[in-house]
């Protein structure tokens, strides 16, 4: 009896080792993350004097700028990702199934990019496509012309390109990985059938490589949506993303109730990319 | 450089009957294979004829696969030809050799119904709809798949998976069947059945050209019109599988394929024709064996499959050895013996044994037939 007592006391002092370790991060994340963008989403929904006020939120939604922002940033990150998509896939192809020597040095040549920041590339950029660039100031010189022939780096265009090149590692890195799982067995079975090789490439590797195109491009997208270095070191007449938008409203008119208003739309269309990154990613067993 | 007749479109010409009737010839013309300095096959001259199946047997590293693959497409050689038919297909790509290739892994396309598998051949071929449904339904009937046409490969078994892969290589009528160790990744049941199921698709295809590559012995011995036993990128013996098994030209093959207890003897007489008996010494025991061509004094191995060892001697038994008796292992349908005779351990597979054997250390006669046996030159390469 004094046994059968004394086993539930034994039982309720028993210590899960480890339980409360997840206290420091989860406070770390309250303080640094999650208390800032609370902050931002009240912000958003608060006018001037303090009181709640959603006629702004709904005001800024139809505004031409915004609609202006909203459409030059998913114009970019849908042109960009199509542009990282094709790239990574057809340098992902010739990486993985075209036997060359030193496309394992090409293929971290490529995955160096990742470790730059995003502006050094527009910074190139300028050097070569810019108005006194390389190839304009070549051009001049060859067919004599008194302007610069080529002018796209600072439009729409020119963004898509830096774009394209600084994130199609982002792209190729997991279809290379998808393109390792793919069995060489399958590709040599179809080929020995009568498959060309665009056929084998549509029929029997794109379709393994779904997944890792949905995680590199969805990945891309999230990316160019909140890129903002190159933007703004491109500095292209009337391209403004929703991230530049906010840099504006907040730093240059200190409109912070509109600026907070885009950041939240912002951070909703970040984290529904995001789930569908995790989502692709989950798929590929990343 | 002629494009082979089955190719593209060609293929909705050929008549399903073609497949049993004349099949084509796999001629390889001094074909060696190299990566680099390293030669992985040696100058191959081989005949595949038409409607045979052709086993290439051998350990690990011999060749036998790379043979396949220049077969295939997927290996360039180094020197030579290969032929199929009448068609040099050295320099053509895989897709216009018209061939079929089954895989150790299956290599089904995971993302297909077996239906799509089975008829993506043809499609990559450009055969009409007709033509796709009914050699689908042919093929997948051949194989005994007829009622999982709508399955995924993942919902089959690996015997399930490997029947599909056959007639997915079956549905474009090629004109050579390569198969590269089809059976490996299978369990010994399932093994065995589907050796016997090869057997009898060869039994109903009998114009079908089949190159079957495989490290089993026993597949080999059961399924295949001649062997071609590779050795470090050379072929060590080529024949008839019956003749070789009996006969084998040399001590390697003899060792590969089955067991062989191989004695060493010195001739003490020579045949009398091409095909007799010479008689050979070993120890104070005088053996009569199958000759090659042996002189007097030529130092020899006299090859004695386990099987054909008998405990007791008749009429038939004239050849009679004696051995120190040293194991016994039952194992239910066979008991093994082994035995030492002269320093040679010699093994004896027997369905029946004597009610009481000699106890371990005792001498025991052994006793075989002249017919049985094969004097094997001790070189290992043929």
């Amino acid at each position: 009896m004094a046994d059968a007592a004394v086993l539930p006391a034994t039982s309720a002092v028993r210590r899960v080792p480890g339980r409360f370790w997840i206290v420091p991060p989860a406070a770390l994340l309250a303080l640094l993350f999650f208390y800032p963008l609370v902050l931002i989403v009240q912000q958003a929904f608060t006018d001037d004097s303090g009181m709640a006020n959603v006629a702004e939120f709904v005001r800024v939604l139809h505004a031409r700028f915004f609609l202006n922002a909203l459409l030059n940033t998913i114009t970019i990150s849908v042109a960009a990702t199509a542009g990282c998509l094709i790239v990574g896939l057809v340098l992902g192809l010739i990486l993985a199934f075209v036997p060359f020597p030193g496309s394992g040095v090409i293929a971290r040549l490529i995955d160096t990019f990742i470790a730059l920041p995003t502006f050094l590339v527009t910074l190139a950029f300028t050097f070569l496509y810019g108005s006194a660039g390389m190839l304009n100031a070549g051009l001049m010189e060859v067919l004599s012309l008194h302007a610069p022939p080529v002018d796209f780096l600072y439009s729409t265009w020119g963004v898509v390109l830096a774009e394209v090149t600084v994130y199609s590692p982002f792209v190729l890195r997991p279809l290379l990985a998808a393109f390792s799982l793919v069995d060489r067995g399958q590709i040599e079975a179809a080929s020995v059938l009568g498959a060309r090789p665009f056929r084998i490439v549509r029929q029997i590797i794109l379709p393994a490589a779904v997944p890792a195109l949905i995680a590199g491009g969805s990945l891309c997208l999230l990316l160019t949506v909140n890129e903002f270095g190159i933007v703004l070191f491109i500095g292209a007449k009337g391209v403004i993303t929703l991230p530049l938008l906010i840099y504006s409203k907040a730093i240059q008119e200190s409109a912070y109730q509109v600026a907070c208003i885009i950041a939240v739309i912002n951070i909703a269309l970040s984290l529904g990319l995001f789930g569908l990154y995790r989502f692709a990613a989950g798929r590929l067993g990343a | 450089m002629s494009v082979p007749a089955f190719t593209g479109s060609n293929v909705m010409d050929v008549d399903a009957a073609k497949i049993r009737g004349a099949g084509s010839n796999v001629h390889f013309d001094k074909v060696s294979v190299a990566y680099g300095a390293h030669v992985v096959l040696h100058p191959l001259t081989l005949d595949i004829a038409p409607g045979e199946i052709l086993a290439m047997i051998g350990p690990s590293g011999s060749g036998k696969t790379t043979a396949l693959r220049a077969v295939a497409g997927f290996v360039r050689p180094a020197s030579g030809r290969i032929r199929i038919g009448a068609t040099d297909v050295t320099d053509l790509p895989p897709y216009e050799r018209g061939l079929g290739m089954v895989v150790q892994n299956y290599a089904l396309f995971p993302h297909m119904r077996v239906e799509d598998n089975v008829a993506f051949g043809l499609r990559a071929q450009g055969a009409d709809k007709a033509l796709i449904a009914e050699r689908v339904k042919d093929s997948l009937a051949t194989v005994g798949m007829s009622g999982f046409a709508e399955r995924y490969p993942r919902e089959l078994s690996g015997g399930q998976q490997q029947r599909v892969a056959i007639a997915r290589a079956l549905a474009v009528r090629p004109r050579v069947l390569l198969l590269d160790e089809p059976l490996s990744a299978l369990d010994a049941q399932i093994r065995r059945n589907m050796v016997e199921e090869i057997a009898r698709l060869h039994r109903d295809l009998p114009g079908l050209t089949i190159l079957y590559v495989t490290h089993d012995q026993t597949e080999a011995l059961t399924l295949a019109d001649k062997i071609a036993i590779m050795r470090d990128g050379r072929v060590s013996s080529h024949g008839p599988t019956a003749e070789l098994y009996r006969r084998p030209p040399n001590r390697f093959t003899a060792e590969f394929l089955g067991r062989a207890n191989l004695l060493p003897v010195t001739v003490a007489e020579s045949a009398a024709g091409p095909k007799g008996f010479a008689k050979a010494r070993l120890g104070d025991a005088v053996l009569a064996g199958a000759a090659r061509g042996e002189k007097p004094g030529d130092k020899t191995l006299l090859c004695i499959r386990p099987q054909h060892l008998s405990l007791t001697g008749d009429a038939e038994h004239t050849n009679r050895i004696v051995g120190t008796l040293k194991e016994v292992h039952w194992q239910g349908e066979l008991t093994h013996l082994v035995l030492d005779v002269d320093g040679t351990p010699v093994r004896v597979s027997a369905t029946r044994l004597p009610l009481s054997l000699p106890e371990r250390g005792s001498a025991m006669p052994l006793f075989f037939t002249p017919g049985d046996t094969s004097l094997v030159p001790e070189d290992v390469c043929g």
